[in-house]
């Protein structure tokens, strides 16, 4: 079996991430790491993998991103996966997601012309300006089952059961594979590197692929072919501070009940 | 006018609030159409109710092939009835989605078949198509517009005020026709969330959370939100001690909720926590550390124990209301 595990390379959610100036994230200047929500979805691929120990099962981690992107595949060496993948090219640059999906979709094409892919896993969002849409598009341009956001994931064979929350209900889903899988942070505690799995990983094979590899056209990727433009983006205004009271006998519901008051809550 | 397509949000035939929202930003763009897919025998229900926020048409689609399976069916229904109404010589301005997880994924599959621009969880949609959406944990906010066919844009909740304008509200059937490879992920078992009796969390005017700090009792911040007329959220420390199910995390993993009022209790304001509530108009805290991040964002904050500071708070309004 073959799996294909995407993960991206995100600038860190607690340092001060920001736009440059033609509005793209700034993907360079800012920390970045593998975005901690693909860990989930590179657990899940593990667990599989060791969970169906008798058959081979190749897992192989694949991004799309700027130089220090590999970062991101190569931690998911060091947890475990067995190859990495990553499409760099500075066309693809500015991408929205519609165009990452189309790249990441011939990716998995090549891959699969080289041995079939029996599943690819996602996580819930990018934790930079994520839609979570990337995994569906996926499943639209591959002409896949998509089974997603999954907290719960079950294989038997060639079938995939997962469980996922909706707004007003918790549906079981099942498909077969070939599909593509999204999971949440629900699904289980992601593994840290082990020491023995950063030296493995420094063996694992790394390919870096251009657009050229993939029979992609500069011209479908990049800003200048998103299907949608920033014109603008602005830092929130800081809130101004607010009022601090200490509760002594009561006086902290008193003082909260007038502020509710003065706001016509009550 | 062009048209505007809105996916009307129900259950059970009871048309949701955000549905209407849609209708009132619809009319910005052009004419209002709502979409609905769903039972046959809910269809009249629902059209009465969108044609009281100004829906020309409603465009129903029965959902006997669709609602057995995930996202795929739904789309390709969208695309259909996109190209049928465009096929007949009338323009689309736009199709709005309500922000849900699913229909973000729809609005994404649609996107590739149209061919279209996508913009997801706008919070406000002018005139002219340009959005207004709130990214990086609510610390930024970004203006996009759709450069490309028809703007597919998905529009949270709380994004507009309902405004009531009769519309004709023709109803048309749609006839789509579902690919098997579009039924290929089924739902085999439908487990559907026991009411709380509450707003719905994404939807609601106030909202009252607790976090870690409840240690689990959240008895006082229930009894607040029901003074309230709130709905109850919960920080992840909580949902991952079991204490509440995940449908009422806030947070970067959770809903999003922008609410007039939020209250956080016991909530230390990590930055994931705050990505899910940061926009909210007025932010209130009760926290027994006066160092906890939280009191950065709030107008007003109580330094106090949780579990004396909110019953008398209770206590104090039941008696202000009388
Ligand atoms: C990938 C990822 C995604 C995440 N997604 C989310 C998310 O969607 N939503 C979310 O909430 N978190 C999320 N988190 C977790 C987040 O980082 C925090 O761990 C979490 O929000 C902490 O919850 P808390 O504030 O309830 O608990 P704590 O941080 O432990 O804070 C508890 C607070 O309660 C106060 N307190 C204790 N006792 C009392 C009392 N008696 N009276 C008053 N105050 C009291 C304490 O002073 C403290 O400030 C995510 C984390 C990661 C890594
Ligand atoms: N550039 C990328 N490289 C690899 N995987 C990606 C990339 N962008 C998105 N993904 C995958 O798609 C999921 C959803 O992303 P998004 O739709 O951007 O929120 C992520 O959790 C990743 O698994």
């Amino acid at each position: 079996m073959n799996i294909v595990v995407l993960v991206k390379y995100v600038p860190d959610a607690t340092a001060d991430r920001r736009f440059e100036a033609d509005n793209t994230v700034d993907r360079v200047d800012v920390d970045g790491l593998l975005s901690e929500l693909d860990e989930y979805a590179v657990e899940q691929a593990l667990q599989i993998k060791e969970k169906r120990a008798e058959e081979e099962i190749e897992v192989t981690a694949l991004t799309v991103g700027p130089e220090k992107a590999a970062d991101a595949v190569r931690k998911a060496l060091q947890m475990g996966a067995d190859k990495g993948v990553h499409v760099i090219d500075d066309a693809i640059a500015g991408s929205d997601a519609i165009a990452t999906s189309l790249v990441l979709a011939k990716a998995i094409e090549k891959l699969g012309a080289e041995k079939p892919v029996d599943l690819v896993v996602g996580g819930l969002a990018s934790t930079d300006a994520g839609l979570s849409v990337v995994p569906a598009m996926l499943a639209e341009r591959l002409g896949l089952p998509q089974v997603t956001l999954a907290s719960v994931v079950e294989t038997q064979g060639n079938q995939v059961r997962i469980k996922r929350d909706t707004d007003v209900a918790t549906e079981v889903v099942g498909g077969t594979m070939p599909l593509v899988l999204s999971v949440t942070d629900q699904s289980g505690e992601a593994r840290y590197p082990s020491f023995k799995g950063i030296m493995a990983a420094k063996k694992k094979p790394l390919e870096t692929w251009s657009l050229a590899d993939l029979g992609v056209d500069a011209s479908q990727v990049g800003l200048a072919a998103s299907w949608s433009v920033v014109e603008e983006t602005a830092a929130r205004p800081p809130r101004t501070a607010g009022e601090i009271v200490k509760d002594e006998d009561g006086s902290g519901a008193k003082a909260l009940a007038d502020f509710l008051a003065s706001k016509k809550f009550i | 006018m062009s048209e505007v397509l809105v996916l009307v949000d129900a259950q059970n035939g009871a048309v949701k609030k955000p549905t209407y929202e849609l209708l009132t930003i619809a009319k910005r763009l052009g004419t209002p159409s709502a979409v609905f897919i769903g039972a046959a025998g809910e269809a009249a229900g629902v059209a009465e109710a969108v044609k009281k926020y100004g829906a020309e048409k409603v465009y129903v689609i029965d959902d006997a092939q669709i609602k057995g399976y995930l996202v795929a069916p739904k789309a390709e229904a969208l695309a259909q009835l996109a190209q049928q109404v465009s096929g007949a010589g009338k323009d689309l301005a736009a199709i709005l989605l309500p922000s849900s997880a699913e229909n973000k994924e729809v609005a994404g599959r649609l996107a590739i078949k149209l061919e279209s621009g996508l913009i997801t969880d706008a919070v406000d949609v002018e005139g002219d198509g340009t959005t207004t959406q709130s990214v990086f944990a609510g610390n930024y906010t970004v203006k996009a517009k759709v450069t490309k066919g028809t703007p597919i844009i998905t529009v949270k909740p709380n994004s507009a005020a309902p405004e009531e304008s009769a519309g004709a509200g023709e109803v048309e059937t749609i006839a789509v026709s579902i690919s098997d490879a579009a039924k290929t992920a089924q739902i085999v078992a439908t487990q559907p969330r026991a009411a709380t009796g509450r707003p719905e969390l994404t939807e609601a005017a106030i909202v009252v959370s607790g976090g870690r700090g409840t240690g689990g009792d959240f008895t006082a911040v229930e009894a607040l939100a029901d003074v309230l007329g709130a709905a109850v959220g919960a920080s992840r420390a909580a949902v991952d001690s079991g204490w509440k199910p995940h449908s009422f995390q806030v947070g970067q993993t959770g809903k999003t909720v922008s609410p007039q009022l939020y209250v956080a209790n016991g909530i230390s304001g990590a930055i994931q926590h705050r990505a899910g509530m940061q926009t909210s108009k007025t932010i209130v805290a009760v926290n027994k550390d006066e160092e906890a991040p939280i009191f950065e964002l709030v107008d007003f904050g109580v330094v106090g124990d949780l579990h004396t500071v909110l019953p008398a708070l209770t206590e104090e309004i039941t008696k202000r209301k009388g």
